[in-house]
């Protein structure tokens, strides 16, 4: 029973390490730019896709896992502002229903172009993994690579996050634009390079949770519809534009979701939505969210 | 008095409403009765607290400290909707119109809103409603805009249609937040001496905030003066807009000697 | 009236397609059956909200007549219980998601709708997972009907249930709970401030909204025979949504006109490019969005218009 319990725990503990990368990207893009991109998930996809076919290409396990960070990088540079640049910078202005319409259809063009790229035959390369080893935590052998590297990379990026947004210069134009881009571009603030500097960051940490979560599980499409759901989940519970928000709710629908597999595993899959639909119900702006009210 | 107010005791009591954005006391500690039947004008310079007090008595904003009664009832903290059902209604500074819909159909919603807003198939624009919705239109001169797109209006009738769907509401207490602001000031005292007369025809008790002095001496049976959250000074216009402490307040947004 | 003209000779038209090519009499049942759905997502258009998780309800109607198809056997009981059903799980699902907006409501009924697809997969003993449930074919008022006649019998009952759908949907919308809708869009607090719900307001739409679904769900299970979670998949709640757009919302033609030729299409394109489907909808979608189209029924509106000042 204990041994359980611990189970689940670490479990907990690596799923939420993961969440918490697709989410904050998520959540800092809406923060920002006021449009949640349904196409999140599909990057977070290509970038899963891309760090396994990379890592088995490394070589060596140490490469490997170098080849994981590289291909983040490059999926988040490459999409990141073709993206912004090409598509939503048209419709910055339109209704929101278009917004939503806009990404959702570059969510169905992205589902295809993974299949169309890497099949839909389950992919596997765990050779990151294997690059660090076991430890050993009460009695149970754990992968380091979930128990130490992806919440160790989680907390690095929430600190990361949080310095640079507050403390630096671009960060806190960033946090201007987001609380308010009229008032930051009538202080000289070019709202335009923001969104893209912002977008770009949050498709790089979206690839970068599909990355990092590659080595751990086998890749098959649908991966992308899980992961926008999901993190939508963790966000909406969250509250829209909170980052530690993201980071406490994220730990807790991971360790929610790995205790409801060990104990009670019909109810895995509604773990998160059951959370979030409580958490609306009671506060419609998600636990750490607040209500903004338009002036009239 | 003790005599007098039993007789008319007041259609809307607010009672220290206070309300805080941030450090910015938008309501500090406002008092103000609006009896029945009369017609009262809120004056003050920008920023000044009036439109956070509508706010507040038709449930928009919900005030940190104090009480607003309503025909002796209490209705602090209840919704819009709520309050509206009561019987207040408002306009609003900026216009909040439908503007997928024609003028006609903005102030049919607001008809069918008092009654048979959810019977399934009776069309919105019914020849009754249709007829109804005309006729307030034509009280505010605008007939002419009945079908034309609530998008498609110029700043002065946006403002006229917004007001006008208040009325259409049938309030016991109407609420105004500059209703003729943006409207040509040629025909600006045209529609409110036609609006007041309705109003005073129909017996219903009407408060609007306004920066024109010249329409407040006209119209007001009484005038409130706005000053950081505060009221500064009330009582009947000729009275209140000769006070020089008034004018100095409300310099800066329009002096007008009456 | 031209719209009712339109819908009359849209039916002869399908009509003579079915008796023409026996094999498209299937398709268009089928496509009839999405217009359906499609008509409730179109609803909710108006209002400025997007479900990306409408396929629920074809699921629930579609199970519904899989479940209780051994106790029933009457084309229009199933109907019937699975409209009902759908309307049910509408009420429940609509409480909660009729209080949010723009993204939350889009992608809240998302995240019911895949919750429901991996209990459909994950629920074997009930549901068969992804195998899926057979329907067997049942009678129509007590008549057993071989293969093409039933195919012919369904196909009328579909059109039966558009037009009558349409024309109820077409009025609706004229009342004031229906214009309400997108008054909702532009204005959703002027509502409040006139003592309507805009809450209920949704609320109602949504409802029927999961019924038609429903209703077009029962009539796809009734015509294939066969019911997989594949109709709950997000791709299939993407298709609706792609459908209501490209048919265009400016009246009740557009879903059904989109439907058609949504299904038509994909009769050919879906086997040509079986891998790249997906992405030509999306494609086609993204550009509407950025040209900011009105769909097909705008585009016969310019026709009109057109053809209007040549004559
Ligand atoms: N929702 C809000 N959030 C933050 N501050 C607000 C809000 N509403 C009003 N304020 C502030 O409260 C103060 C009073 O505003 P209000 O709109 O009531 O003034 P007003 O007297 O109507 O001015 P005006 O004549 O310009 O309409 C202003 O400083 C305004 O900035
Ligand atoms: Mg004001």
């Amino acid at each position: 029973m204990e041994l359980l319990l611990l189970l689940a725990l670490l479990d907990g503990l690596a799923y939420a390490a993961q969440l918490f990368m697709v989410a904050v990207g998520l959540t800092l893009v809406f923060g920002v730019l006021k449009i949640l991109n349904v196409a999140h998930g599909s990057l977070f996809a290509i970038g899963a896709y891309s760090a396994s076919t990379l890592a088995a290409l490394a070589g060596t396990p140490w490469l490997s896992l170098l080849a994981l960070a590289l291909a983040a990088l490059a999926v988040g540079a490459i999409a990141g502002p073709s993206i912004e640049r090409g598509l939503l910078a048209r419709i910055y202005d339109k209704e929101q229903v278009l917004q939503l319409l806009l990404t959702f259809a570059l969510f169905m063009i992205l589902e295809d172009v993974q299949k169309l790229v890497w099949g839909v035959q389950p992919v596997f390369e765990d050779a990151p993994v294997r690059a660090l080893g076991p430890v050993v935590v009460g009695g149970i052998v754990y992968t380091a690579y979930q128990l130490i590297l992806l919440p160790g990379l989680a907390v690095v990026c929430l600190l990361f996050l949080v310095w640079f947004l507050r403390r630096t210069v671009t960060g806190r134009m960033i946090l201007a634009v987001a609380h308010d881009r009229e008032a930051a571009e009538a202080i000289g603030i070019d709202s335009r390079r923001i969104y893209l500097l912002a977008f770009t960051i949050g498709a790089g940490l979206a690839a970068l949770g599909g990355a990092l979560a590659a080595p751990t599980t086998s890749l098959v499409p649908g991966v992308g519809v899980q992961t926008i759901v999901l993190s939508f989940a963790v966000v909406a519970t969250a509250g829209l534009g909170q980052i530690e928000g993201a980071a406490a709710t994220a730990l807790l629908v991971g360790l929610g979701r790995s205790f409801a597999v060990y104990f009670a595993p019909e109810l895995e899959v509604v773990v998160p939505y059951l959370l979030m639909v409580i958490v609306l119900v009671l506060r419609p702006s998600g636990l750490f969210g607040g209500r903004e009210l338009r002036r009239i | 008095m003790v005599g007098e107010t039993r007789v008319s005791s007041p259609l809307l009591e607010a009672r220290g409403l206070v309300l805080a954005f941030g450090g910015v006391r938008a309501a500090d500690g406002i008092d103000l009765d609006v009896n029945e039947g009369e017609i009262l004008a809120i004056i003050g310079p920008n920023g000044a607290g009036k439109t956070t007090f509508l706010n507040m008595v038709t449930g928009y904003l919900r005030p940190q400290a104090g009480s607003i009664r309503f025909r002796g009832r209490e209705i602090t903290g209840l919704t819009p909707r709520r309050i509206v059902r009561l019987g207040i209604a408002r306009s609003f500074q900026i216009p909040q119109l439908f503007t997928e819909h024609t003028v006609l159909e903005n102030l049919a919603l607001q008809l069918a809103a008092r009654e048979g807003f959810w019977a399934p198939f009776a069309p919105l624009l019914s020849r009754a409603r249709s007829e109804r919705a005309l006729a307030l239109l034509e009280r505010f001169g605008l007939g002419e805009l009945a079908s034309v797109r609530a998008d498609a209006l110029d700043e002065g009738a946006r403002k006229l249609v917004d007001v006008a769907m208040a009325t259409a509401l049938a309030p016991r207490l109407l609420l105004m937040d500059e209703p003729t602001s943006g409207v040509a000031a040629s025909e600006k005292h045209a529609i409110m001496d036609r609006l007041v007369s309705a109003l005073r025809r129909e017996g219903v008790t009407a408060v609007f905030v306004e920066h024109d002095m010249e329409v407040v001496a006209r119209h007001a049976d009484r005038v409130a003066v706005w000053s950081n959250g505060k009221i500064l000074a009330q009582g009947p216009p000729a009275t209140v807009l000769a006070d020089p402490a008034v004018h100095r307040e409300v310099l800066g947004v329009e002096v007008a000697p009456c | 009236m031209p719209l009712r003209l339109a819908f009359a000779v849209g039916f002869l038209a399908l009509a003579l397609l079915a008796a023409l090519q026996p094999w498209l009499r299937f398709v268009l049942t089928l496509a009839l059956a999405t217009g359906l759905a499609v008509l409730g997502i179109m609803m909710l258009l108006r209002a400025g909200q997007v479900s990306f998780g409408h396929a629920l309800y074809v699921a629930v109607g579609a199970y519904t007549i899989a479940f209780a198809r051994p106790q029933l056997d009457d084309v229009l009981l199933l109907l019937a219980a699975a409209v009902l059903a759908a309307v049910v799980a509408g009420i429940l699902v609509g409480l909660f998601v009729s209080r949010y907006r723009d993204i939350f409501f889009g992608m809240l009924n998302l995240a019911f709708s895949m919750v429901v697809y991996s209990l459909l997969e994950k629920l074997y003993w009930l549901t068969r997972g992804t195998d899926g449930i057979r329907v067997a074919r049942p009678r129509l008022f007590g008549v057993a009907l071989e293969g093409a006649r039933y195919e012919w019998a369904l196909f009328a009952l579909a059109l039966v249930c558009v037009a009558i759908a349409a024309a109820l949907v077409a009025r609706y919308l004229r009342a004031p709970a229906g214009e309400a809708l997108s008054a909702l869009k532009t204005r959703e607090t002027r509502l409040e401030f006139a003592g309507v719900s805009a809450r209920r307001v949704l609320f109602q739409a949504y409802v029927v909204s999961a019924g038609l679904a429903g209703l077009g769900g029962g009539i796809t299970a009734l015509a294939t025979l066969h019911v997989t979670p594949l109709l709950v998949y997000w791709t299939h709640s993407g298709e609706l949504v792609f459908v209501a757009i490209l048919g265009g919302t400016a009246n009740v033609l557009g879903p059904f006109l989109g439907a058609v030729v949504f299904e038509l299409v994909r009769v050919h394109a879906a086997a040509a490019f079986p891998d790249a489907w997906q992405m030509i909808l999306g494609l086609v979608l993204l550009g509407i969005v950025l040209l900011a189209a009105r769909g097909l029924v705008g585009l016969l509106e310019e026709l009109g218009r057109w053809w209007g000042r040549r004559v």
